[in-house]
């Protein structure tokens, strides 16, 4: 079985621990993980803010990129989102205009073979305790795309439960979004600053030590909000959780 | 009771419509506002997802729906000329209105010749669409909103912030002093002790509008759906208020979008158990009123049927941007919106606001003023709106498309952001690029403050997460090759 990790660029450039973490958790569960130097982006961003022609050349370095491997696996619910519901999209609309087998073809090659992390542990690997300990209160928000788009459903909250030490506590509002939406947050910063702030009430009242998701640009928007209050609750990858052990203990 | 004079003076256009990020910043610092919306939202929509949960085909029906609308909008030419001339054949007369001038010119036209200078209305959001209340209005013509929260709206020189709900943004509180300050003005005044409570309030508008029925001669309403094989029009409602206009006066004029055609009687099965639990959260709706043509013994005289096109023949011929024409109006969408819920309805500049409101409506009205060219953005994309659509509507879907048709437009902001765009397709097309950008961020990374300069709004309310000291891609090539 040859697994391509896909990191994304926001875990690239700014959570490289949340790569490491899927790395090493992968490993530890006895996959052997690849990292094809040659992967930048999936094209949300450009996609979701209305440029589908800039997206075209990455869907097709994606498929280029990631050709050969039997699984392709992220440690982002969005991002798999995008390649398994949109590179069909942006295929179709190609095809509309004139047509561009390439596009097609790439769409095609990748839609089936990539999963979000959660997804490839408990449906490929057969997966729940993947033998983790982290003595920590725990509350877990289901981002949108994980949640709606790839119906994550309960996957996250499955391998967080068989987690030694781990007490997992209800997010009330779990399911509603918590205001990230890519460039959402930049061109509606005030909208999406309340929502924020809602979503980090409901987590502070949870009493949690750690609000954690599969989502690190939902993390990143939830845990701007918690550090510039100085909350108590940190935010936290699943992967990094999933990764922690009594002998190597996350801090 | 004396008639109150026919107003003088036209009402006061809206306010010119601000791009949406503008107009939600207000709506999002108004506290009362919101408590309003969140409380009024989230009460109804746990109420919806307990009336959806009892039936078992509740996924089928949505199909159902969907499958029937799609149907009916491929053939819509079609069916629109069975409409016409089974309604025809039945006593009515039918009217064809392009856009929103020609629809107010029949409309205005119909009423003068009838001599009346007021009419009753049952709520229609098509004729506020077209601004036929001012139309009306310039013409000397008082138009009357009979459906409770519009008269909320009316009496108080407001603007409807929702489809089911127009005053949702309004208390209890506010609408005991709009009653109490504006019933005078219009017809019997509310009662001196008029207290809060719904009842009450009920009440006062049931005494007000009652007399408001029993002398119009004249009826304007909507209809949520119109059957081909008949020419029946349906109307769904909660108050009763409905039939009273659609039977006590003499000339009924119902203004209808094309989109809300069905083929046969049959479909209505579908939509009459959706509809109800998808905006009301009831089983059924308490009042569905039909009514085909004119008949000698009962009803109105005359009836004549105005069919409002308004850019729905644009929307029609976008293959991603038509299924909003599939819509119900039932109100889902907006009641589950995070976005709806802190901006409230009035941000969107539209009467068709929320969701449903950022995909119609630029389609409606184009994509070249500001506020329409802000709507497909007003917007997450987090996906509960398409999730609760009973004719599942793929709103996110239809908000990306049309943020492609804004971005290539160019325009505000467009021209500099396809720029930024452009290059950063071209940086993660070059991974080696990427990689030595990455890389001189890390280096630097002790100058790259959690609040940097140029972040703008990003840092009004959020630290940005420091950066590492290295990037994943040199962890791995350290570690792992
Ligand atoms: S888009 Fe769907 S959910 Fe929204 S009002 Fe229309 S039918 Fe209802």
């Amino acid at each position: 079985m040859r697994v391509a990790l896909f990191v994304t660029c926001v875990n690239d450039a700014v959570y490289p621990a949340t790569g490491i973490a899927t790395v090493k958790l992968l490993e530890r569960l006895g996959v052997e993980v690849h990292f094809p130097p040659g992967q930048t982006c999936c094209g949300q961003p450009m996609f979701n803010t209305g440029y589908r022609h800039e997206t075209e050349p990455l869907v097709r370095r994606m498929a280029r990129v990631f050709a050969g491997y039997d699984h392709i696996v992220t440690p982002s619910g969005s991002c798999a989102a995008m390649i398994r519901d949109n590179y069909p999209r942006i295929a179709r609309k190609a095809a509309a205009e004139g047509g561009d087998p390439e596009l097609t073809e790439a769409a095609q090659a990748l839609a089936p073979r990539t999963y979000e992390l959660t997804e490839f542990l408990v449906d490929v690997l057969g997966v729940i305790d993947v033998g983790a300990f982290f003595p920590h209160t725990v509350t877990y928000h289901p981002s949108c795309h994980g949640a709606r788009l790839l119906g994550l459903g309960d996957r996250p909250r499955r391998l967080l439960a068989a987690v030694k030490g781990l007490e997992l506590r209800e997010l009330p509002g779990a399911e509603e979004c918590c205001g990230f939406g890519g460039t959402f947050a930049l061109k509606n910063p005030d909208v999406s600053a309340a929502m924020g702030t809602d979503k980090v009430r409901n987590a502070l009242a949870t009493g949690a030590e750690v609000l954690c998701g599969a989502d690190n640009s939902c993390l990143m928007h939830i845990g701007g909000i918690l550090h510039r209050q100085d909350a108590p609750t940190r935010a936290l990858h699943l992967a990094e959780i999933l990764l922690s052990t009594e002998a190597e203990p996350h801090v | 009771m004396p008639v109150p004079p026919p107003p003088t003076r036209p009402v006061p256009p809206p306010p010119t419509p601000r791009a949406f990020p503008e107009a939600a910043r207000d709506a999002v610092r108004d506290t009362t506002l919101r408590a309003n919306l969140r409380h009024a939202t989230h009460t109804i929509r746990d109420k919806r997802a307990r009336a959806v949960a009892e039936l078992e085909d509740w996924q089928r029906l949505r199909e159902a729906g969907k499958r029937i609308k799609d149907h009916t909008l491929r053939h819509l030419d079609r069916y629109l000329e069975q409409l016409e001339a089974a309604a025809t054949a039945a006593g009515a007369t039918v009217h064809w209105a392009a856009d929103a001038d020609e629809a107010n010119r029949i409309v205005t036209g119909l009423v003068k010749a009838t001599g009346e200078r007021e009419v009753v209305k049952v709520k229609s959001m098509a004729t506020q669409e077209i601004g036929l209340n001012e139309a009306l209005a310039a013409e000397g013509i008082h138009a009357y909103e009979t459906d409770l929260a519009e008269l909320i709206v009316q009496l108080g020189d407001d603007r409807p912030s929702h489809i089911l709900v127009p005053a949702i943004h309004r208390n209890r509180a506010e609408i005991r002093a709009i009653f109490r300050e504006r019933m005078g003005r219009w017809g019997r005044p509310a009662p001196d002790d008029l207290t809060d409570e719904p009842a009450d309030l009920a009440e006062a508008a049931r005494l007000h509008l009652r007399e408001k029925f029993l002398r119009a001669k004249v009826a304007i309403s909507g209809a949520n759906f119109m059957v081909a094989e008949t020419g029946t029009l349906v109307v769904l409602e909660s108050e009763g208020n409905g039939r009273m206009c659609l039977t006590l006066p003499e000339t009924l004029i119902s203004v209808v979008g094309i989109e809300k055609t069905v083929p046969t009687w049959r479909d209505l099965e579908v939509f009459l158990q959706t509809l109800p639990r998808s905006s009301t959260a009831e089983r059924m709706n308490p009042y569905t009123s039909m009514w085909t043509g004119t008949s000698d013994d009962d009803g109105p005289r005359t009836f004549h049927l105005v069919l409002l096109d308004n850019g729905r023949t644009d929307a029609l011929a976008d293959d991603i941007g038509r299924q909003a024409l599939r819509c119900i109006r039932c109100s889902a969408c907006l009641n589950v919106c995070p976005v709806y819920e802190r901006a409230g309805g009035h941000a969107y500049g539209s009467v068709y606001p929320g969701p449903i409101g950022a995909i119609l409506t630029p389609q409606l009205r184009g994509t070249t003023s500001e506020i329409d060219a802000s709507l497909p953005y007003a917007s997450s994309l987090c996906g509960a709106c398409y999730d609760v659509c009973p004719v599942a509507i793929d709103i996110p879907e239809v908000l990306v498309h049309l943020r492609e048709r804004v971005a290539d437009q160019g325009g505000r902001g467009h021209r500099a952001e396809k720029a930024v765009m452009r290059a950063a397709s071209w940086v993660m097309d070059h991974p080696a690029a990427l990689a030595a950008g990455e890389r001189a961020a890390a280096r630097t990374r002790a100058l790259h403050p959690g609040r940097p300069p140029g972040a703008g709004a990003w840092t009004e309310s959020r630290d940005l997460p420091p950066l590492p000291a290295q990037p994943f891609r040199d962890w791995w090539k350290k570690n792992r090759t």
